[in-house]
């Protein structure tokens, strides 16, 4: 029994990372940033607006919470519609309730489905961020880089055409990207995605085609990791994101404006026995001094990166 | 060494736990060390043909991503942790680390931490090895740790938990002490080789916190919990005696902003004790030689 010899070899073993995505660099090393009127946690909300069509085409894969029966899955498609129809409106109330602005990331699909609802959050002073076409949109490796290409474009363009405005942020689908996906992003013109979560501030990636942020928008605080994938209840899910603002906040001192991304999905959050705790989450922070409740492009923009 | 047979029962040490008792320095009774795995995890690592690396075609954004944050943020908020409240680390290390990123290992040695190896990277696996390549990644982390902190590393966890029928005589013959591979006992106790014999120094699955929150799906605090459960009951039972207590971690997980604040009490509340021998896994190795249990 042996491997093969090239397995014990380390061609990318050098100094930094073994890719050329982005650079390497430790948080506590850079320099404070100072969030606009002395804010000390900016707080961004991102609420997940997806279309599941009734047919999963898995190219290249399936989505995260896509349809599991056999055809037609009526159980998948009307739970998360029910996200759509009643969750999103829930959410949006949640929100306005403490007077925040929140970054709404759309399936262009989505915002044709329900152009009224796309264009009254766009009034209301949210940012829409490209969520890609529908849940079939989804990006790996073995996607075609034309047909990313026609994805991404056909995104920005039905978003553009249904609110009226052209997003300046990217996520992707899981958060899942193909070796081109930094490129195409930035060829399209976009500013920033929140698809790698290995920091906890906006950071410069360096692609091909000039430069994209990612603005770190970390899976771990989701209320699908930690209610739908760990199966903890809304009230600890308002708890541990409670925990985490108080820690974020006592770093403040000491090394600069923090970040607590709050990501929520409708069919998850926006359901009549959790969205009391989503709301109780958002009127405490709302009442704990120092909290900046931005849109993703804010932070980017008063990050400097 | 030839391919050893396939036993049903490796053999390794004695099935009836030791009933010898244990004393640690200065009449603590639970001796607890703490082992950070400092790793580096691949981008786009070759195929090992019994293991995919990562869930999804590479790039896998979120599972390398993750990970990366150990070395960005979570080492220095973990580590800062464990200073405050006296908590040297054993550090489980991926050496091409000490490539990589030297800032997370220079910063873990500083702080007067002890390095044993974790194999070259966490995405490169040792099944199926044959001997040279085993000892090639042997040498390699002996070679790497020295020129990198100084120090000559004592123990092994195997890379990514992945391990050949010869890997327990081949650290041996190389002059580690223990390993951290074996989940059989609350106390080390020997092992046999080959090439003589081993510690083996009790680490975790069961309260590593990875298993705390990935395999029973713990909230942070449900989590903190079960560490200070943990050590309440080994504490209590180390009065007849001492037992280990290892508290495994990644930083990607226990450095998160959810999850230090919960962790930090579990310190204060160990550290709080009294019947706690907060130490290394080198020193224990080495109370329990002096206990007389090695070689007999």
């Amino acid at each position: 029994m042996s491997l093969d010899p090239s397995y014990l070899e380390y061609p990318h073993r050098r100094r930094g990372l073994d890719h050329d995505l982005f650079p390497w660099s430790a948080l506590h090393t850079r320099p404070p940033i100072t969030w606009p009127n002395g804010k000390r946690v900016a707080v961004v909300i991102v609420i997940s607006c997806e279309f599941f069509p009734l047919t999963p085409t898995d190219t290249p894969f399936r989505a995260p919470g896509h349809m599991q029966t056999p055809f037609p899955d009526y159980r998948h498609f009307t739970a998360r519609d029910y996200g759509s129809r009643l969750g999103v409106p829930r959410l949006v109330e949640a929100v306005a309730k403490v007077g925040a602005h929140a970054s709404f990331a759309m399936n262009s699909r989505w915002a044709a489905r329900f152009p009224d609802l796309a264009r009254s959050i766009v009034a209301a002073g949210h940012e829409v961020v490209a969520h890609s076409t529908d849940m079939n949109g989804t990006i790996a490796t073995g996607l075609p880089e034309a047909d990313e290409r026609a994805l991404i474009t056909a995104s920005l363009e039905v978003l553009h055409a249904v609110t009226g405005v052209r997003p300046s942020g990217w996520l992707s689908i899981a958060r899942s990207q193909s070796w081109n996906t930094p490129r195409l992003l930035a060829e399209a013109g976009l500013r920033y995605c929140l698809d790698w979560v290995n920091d906890e501030l906006p950071y410069r990636m360096t692609t091909p085609a000039g430069a994209l942020v990612n603005l770190p928008l970390n899976h771990e605080l989701s209320d699908r990791q930690i209610i739908a994938t760990c199966q903890q209840s809304a009230a600890s899910f308002k708890e541990q994101l409670l925990d985490a603002h108080d820690w974020l906040d006592g770093e403040v001192d000491a090394h600069g404006g923090r970040l607590l991304p709050v990501h929520l999905t409708p069919y998850i959050s926006g359901l009549p026995y959790r969205i009391d705790a989503i709301e109780q989450l958002l009127v405490t922070l709302a009442s704990r001094p120092g909290v900046w409740f931005a849109r993703g492009a804010d932070v980017v923009d008063a990050s400097g990166a | 060494m030839p391919n050893p047979p396939a036993p049903s029962d490796p053999q390794l040490y004695d099935p009836i736990p030791d009933p010898r008792p244990i004393r640690w320095p200065g009449g603590k009774t639970c001796a607890v060390w703490v082992a950070p795995n400092l790793e580096f995890y691949e981008l786009d690592p070759p195929p090992h043909p019994r293991r995919k690396s990562w869930a999804r075609p590479h790039p896998d954004v979120v599972g390398y991503s993750h990970r990366d944050h150990a070395n960005r943020v979570g080492h220095w908020r973990m580590a800062d942790a464990m200073s405050r409240h006296g908590f040297p680390g054993s550090v489980s290390l991926s050496v091409a680390l000490c490539d990589h990123i030297p800032e997370v290992v220079a910063d873990a040695n500083a702080r007067g931490w002890e390095f044993f190896s974790h194999g070259i990277y966490n995405t490169r696996y040792a099944y199926d090895m044959d001997e040279a390549q085993e000892r090639a990644i042997i040498e390699d982390s002996i070679a790497t740790v020295q020129a990198a902190t100084g120090q000559r590393i004592r123990g092994w966890l195997a890379p990514a938990l992945t391990h050949t029928p010869r890997t327990m005589d081949l650290i041996a013959e190389y002059g580690l002490d223990y390993t951290c591979d074996l989940y059989h006992d609350d106390r080390p106790g020997r092992v046999r080789t080959a090439s003589g014999d081993l510690i083996s120094m009790p680490y975790s699955l069961e309260v590593n916190d990875h298993y705390g929150f990935f395999i029973y799906n713990m909230s942070p605090r449900e989590y903190a919990r079960a560490l200070i459960d943990q050590f309440d009951r080994l504490a209590r039972e180390g009065q007849n005696s001492g037992t280990v207590m290892c508290i495994p971690l990644h930083a990607y997980l226990i450095g998160q902003p959810h999850r230090i604040g919960p962790f930090e009490e579990v310190l204060r509340h160990i550290a709080a004790d009294g019947r706690a021998w907060i130490t290394t896994a080198g020193a224990i190795a080495d109370a329990w030689r002096t206990g007389g249990r090695a070689g007999e």
